[in-house]
């Protein structure tokens, strides 16, 4: 493991305070600071708990994934994953630890005697920096990732809602573009309820599916099949024109497959097939 | 070696799988189900895997066989009971078992092999008046 220099480890673990002030100023010209989006107060906690925890583990050496670095790699995690909460961009977020240079670099200006000694220690700070630096960015980005994640996730379970029209007639109202994944945990659900509820007739209506293409068409022919395998029939509706003329220029086959245009003409139909019949009440 | 019972009820047979199907089970089921359905002259054979929770290609194959080789000796026969996740399994492995009956439970499965039995005129009634 690669030992710090000892002006980088005197420059930043000697007099914290002075150096934290200067970080801070730093903080205030450039990155979240300038605009006030996080107060004064705030920040100069964030520094000054960096501070310890890298005065500290750069006495150990510069390799930050080691274990001696474990504590300044867990609070540059929360640092961006709070900041990419609060909305900053992946640079101001890195700004934080860049703008540490600066007072690094002239405290070792002050303290070195030659030359030499001043590159080498700037050399060692920029690669530190650097490599902290973009250790923020990559979880910052992890951490949107995960926001992003979570968010699909969401969006799944909110939109398969698998509704009982009748006794004996589920329907599944779809929205959204349909994609494996989640035409996957859709068909899931829906199977899942009619073996619940002991319904006959499934109604899948796609009046909120904006575009079919082949592979959305052949995702619904597999959960239709499915459906009859497990014994109930399936009705698609809510097809709307310019789908059908989709379907028909793709050449998908919808040979043995119900579809009605509305929702309203497949429970019609569900209807009549449970011999069921719907009649206006006679008015005195 | 364990074997599939066939129950016999009336002019129906009833096959219900219990247990998970390997290769040499479905085989004799197989064999079993076609003599039964020769020796009895079944008009209907009502097949449960309600109880069935995994199948692979072979056994997927298998009770779409079974349901053809009972049509050929004149016998309607419905498949009940399947599970969403063996549904799903049939479906992605390209099986989608065209010309089998199926129903979501045995109640619905017999009601639906008699009205098949009785469309295809095959079933002897015993007229009381």
């Amino acid at each position: 493991m690669a030992k710090a220099p000892a002006p980088v480890v005197d420059a930043l673990a000697s007099q914290p305070d002075a150096l934290q002030n200067e970080w801070l100023s730093e903080l205030k010209k450039q990155g979240p600071g300038a605009d006030h989006r996080i107060s004064e107060s705030e920040l100069s906690q964030q520094g000054r708990e960096l501070l310890q925890l890298l005065g500290a583990a750069v006495a150990t050496g510069t390799d930050i994934q080691s274990d001696a670095w474990r504590g300044v790699r867990e609070f540059l995690e929360r640092l961006s994953r709070s900041r990419a909460q609060q909305g900053f961009t992946s640079g101001e977020t890195a700004t934080f630890v860049f703008s540490l240079k600066r007072p690094l670099f002239d405290r070792v200006r002050a303290a070195a005697k030659d030359a030499a000694t001043i590159g080498d220690a700037t050399w060692a700070i920029s690669e530190l920096i650097d490599a902290l630096g973009l250790y923020t960015v990559a979880t910052f980005q992890k951490s949107r990732e995960d926001v992003i994640a979570r968010q699909q996730e969401d969006m799944l379970e909110l939109s398969t809602p698998v509704v009982k029209l009748w006794e004996g007639v589920v329907a599944l109202p779809m929205i959204g573009t349909l994609d494996s994944a989640r035409t996957q945990i859709v068909m899931e659900s829906l199977l899942q309820r009619i073996v619940e509820t002991g319904s006959e007739i499934a109604i899948i209506d796609i009046t909120g599916v904006p575009t079919v293409d082949t592979l959305v068409a052949q995702h619904l022919l597999k959960t239709v099949t499915a459906i009859r395998l497990m014994g109930a029939d399936c009705i698609i509706s809510g097809i709307r024109p310019q789908i059908a003329q989709t379907i028909v220029h793709l050449g998908v086959d919808l040979e043995g497959v119900t579809t009605k245009a509305t929702l309203a003409d497949a429970l019609a139909l569900a209807f009549k097939r449970s011999g069921l019949v719907v009649a206006r009440a006679k008015t005195a | 070696m364990d074997r599939i019972p066939i129950l016999r009820m009336g002019e129906y047979l009833l096959v219900t799988i219990q247990v998970d199907m390997h290769d040499q089970l479905a085989l004799t089921l197989q064999d079993d189900l076609t003599a039964a359905v020769q020796r009895v002259g079944a008009k209907g054979v009502l097949i449960d895997i309600s109880a069935l929770e995994m199948v692979d290609s072979f056994i997927g194959r298998m009770i779409a066989n079974l349901s053809r080789m009972s049509r050929i000796l004149d016998a309607r026969t419905v498949v009940v009971g399947m599970r969403p996740a063996v549904a799903i399994t049939l479906v992605e492995l390209g099986l989608s078992l065209a010309g089998v009956d199926t129903a979501l439970d045995v109640e619905r499965g017999m009601r639906r092999l008699r009205a098949s039995v009785e469309e295809s005129g095959a079933s002897i009634v015993d007229l009381d008046d």
